[in-house]
């Protein structure tokens, strides 16, 4: 989405130098780490933290460096889970091709409801994008290509170009990966760069920014857009992996996991999501067998983040290092 | 038979007294919420959990101890309304000072919690809850049977509604929660006990949920999602009426719930969309909702 052309007032990457330094170190080592994590962990559980690490950074794109709270985050996701596993079920799209067109339905979603979306502030916005994402949920429900109740199952993973078989777990992992770091190190790039500036401006001071003649609303729409367009490479990426997409992908409930994911790694930080994320999921993993306690301890981990951990455990770390991470 | 626009008679108003119906809970919701975030500049999202411990309340009062409806009608909200007034000394309070959008994810953690307790004591079907004896049966009024539960239901529902906009607008203790609105330095000042005034202002909003909650376990079952996604139906229904007027917020509760009601008659699969395309178009041609204020 252009911008436009407007006057470079935010020194942008100089005053932060110091601390880009420790990110970059940051990132390579995450890279590396991940890259042999298979050896250690189960492929597919690392895969189901890679498509959530990317949506929870998708999402901290709007808390944590423009202010935007969206409540229906799941909207993005579980419109590309449906739209990747309709493409490659139905159509018999390979599964590159039905990530893409996944994460162009995202973008276009993200664009409708980010338009309506950023005509109100602060609270009221939390409250229409859930309500959007709400109504989008009943209308899957009801939609005769999503499979109401049961869903898209099956999805065939297929054949990556034509050439890499992905049933194979860890040919799949490799894939997850390389989409993931792309995704992350887009984000990364987005909110070091002037236009990345011009978020932070307005998230810090909106009227101000306004008056330095910046038009607010088209940067705020463009990150929402950039923020559904991820936040659907993921959930289209999830399903494909998983084989599976559902009503539980839509659902607000997926929307509260990824605030969630993002509160617990720290809101605005660059790598908090991704620790969040593995977090979270894990967290489900271990509560699993154990009825509705995974949605009290949610909401017990909600209220205690809140109350007296707010930076997160990546912020409060950088807190610790005087380093932004 | 009489038919209205092809419509068998009974049916339509069968769908709008349960669309009123529906949109007394959507104003009484509203209007909670509204009180609220006035004075604490919260969203409450354990909103929609209040209202379902209201109905678990009546159901767990005539179940374990024998008091019926009446008796729940009183007592619930009082019950609950006092968990609110704790949550908001014990959990709210600290919240002074910080971006409002916190106040959004405590209470939505709370109502994850509470939720969720309510699940592993209850399961998640519905419990029945049956309509009082003095209100069973019904009227009919030749073009239609109205149920005597239904009509009280509406009746009482606009009553609390009008007497909660006479308090605040036209009493003294109205006027002072009118001015801590508006500016509660200034009214502490004056020696008034600002921080009670909240205290009892969020207890008063969740006793409103809770005496929505009893008054829907005899339509409803009582279950313990019931409010979960009632919740999310109230802040588009808070968005399109905007915060700013008690008043409004009562008109379009009831508005939304009729206007839901006639879908259903004539557009089924687009009833539980409705009210949300609304919001959208309302934030197309009025961004600030009908009644509010800009911001």
């Amino acid at each position: 989405m252009a911008v436009g052309s407007e006057p470079a007032v935010l020194a942008p990457v100089a005053a932060t130098g110091h601390g880009l330094r420790h990110q970059r170190l940051g990132i390579a080592l995450l890279a590396a780490l991940l890259a042999v994590a298979p050896l250690f962990l189960y492929p597919v559980f690392l895969m189901k933290v890679l498509c959530f690490a990317l949506f929870a950074c998708a999402f901290n794109l709007l808390i944590g460096y423009v202010g935007l709270l969206s409540f229906g985050h799941a909207a993005f996701f579980g419109t590309a889970a449906y739209a990747a596993g309709h493409a490659a079920k139905v159509w018999g799209l390979s599964p590159e091709l039905a990530v893409l067109f996944a994460t162009a339905c995202s973008a276009a979603l993200g664009l409708v409801f980010g338009w309506l979306a950023i005509r109100r502030q602060g609270i009221y916005f939390a409250m229409i994008t859930l309500a959007l994402a709400q109504m989008l949920y009943f209308f899957y429900l009801q939609a005769p290509f999503t499979g109401g109740e049961d869903g898209i199952q099956a999805i065939p993973r297929g054949r990556l170009l034509g050439l890499v078989d992905l049933s194979h777990d860890l040919a799949m992992y490799g894939v997850v990966l390389v989409v993931f770091l792309g995704g992350f190190l887009l984000i990364y790039r987005t909110i070091h760069s002037p236009f990345g500036q011009v978020l932070k401006a307005i998230r810090e001071n909106e009227p101000r920014a306004v008056s330095l003649g910046y038009d607010t609303d088209r940067y705020k729409l463009a990150a929402f857009v950039l923020s559904a367009a991820l936040s659907g490479l993921a959930g289209g990426t999830k399903a494909i992996v998983f084989q599976l997409a559902s009503l539980t992908d839509v659902h607000w409930t997926m929307s509260g996991e990824v605030v969630l994911m993002a509160l617990v790694g720290g809101l605005g930080t660059v790598f908090g999501p991704v620790v969040g994320a593995a977090v979270v999921v894990s967290l489900q993993n271990y509560l699993a067998g154990l009825g509705h306690w995974v949605t009290i301890v949610q909401g017990c981990i909600f209220v205690a983040c809140v109350l007296a951990f707010r930076r997160g455990l990546v912020g409060e770390l950088a807190r610790l290092i005087r380093r932004p991470l | 038979m009489a038919e209205l626009l092809g419509i068998p008679a009974p049916v339509l108003f069968g769908q709008l007294l349960l669309g009123l119906i529906n949109g007394a809970f959507y104003a009484i919701l509203s209007l909670g919420l509204a009180v609220i975030f006035g004075l604490l500049n919260i969203i409450n999202f354990t909103h929609g959990a209040q209202y379902m411990m209201g109905a678990f309340t009546a159901w767990m009062l005539l179940n374990h101890l024998g008091l019926g409806y009446w008796w729940a009608l009183l007592l619930a909200p009082l019950l609950v309304g006092f968990t609110g007034i704790l949550i908001e000394r014990l959990l709210l309070k600290r919240l002074a000072g910080l971006d409002h959008l916190y106040g959004l994810l405590l209470t939505f953690g709370l109502a994850l919690v509470i939720q969720g307790l309510f699940r592993n004591e209850f399961g998640s079907t519905g419990l029945p809850y049956a309509i009082p004896p003095e209100l069973r049966g019904g009227q009919n009024l030749g073009f239609m049977f109205l149920p005597n539960y239904r009509a009280w239901v509406v009746g009482v529902s606009l009553a609390v509604c009008l007497a909660t906009w006479l308090v605040i607008e036209k009493t003294r203790l109205g006027s002072y929660l009118r001015a801590a609105t508006e500016n509660p330095t200034l009214v502490q000042a004056m020696g008034i006990d600002v921080p009670r005034m909240v205290t009892l202002t969020y207890g008063f909003g969740v006793a409103l949920a809770a005496f929505a909650g009893v008054l829907a376990a005899p339509i409803y079952q009582v279950s313990p999602l019931m409010g979960a996604d009632l919740i999310i139906v109230v802040f588009a229904v808070v968005v399109i009426g905007g915060m700013g007027s008690i008043l409004g917020s009562i008109v379009t509760g009831f508005g939304l719930g009729v206007i839901e009601g006639l879908t259903k008659v004539f557009w089924p699969e687009a009833s539980s969309t409705v009210i949300f395309v609304i919001m959208a178009i309302v934030l197309l041609l009025r961004p600030a909702g009908l009644f509010g204020r800009s911001g």
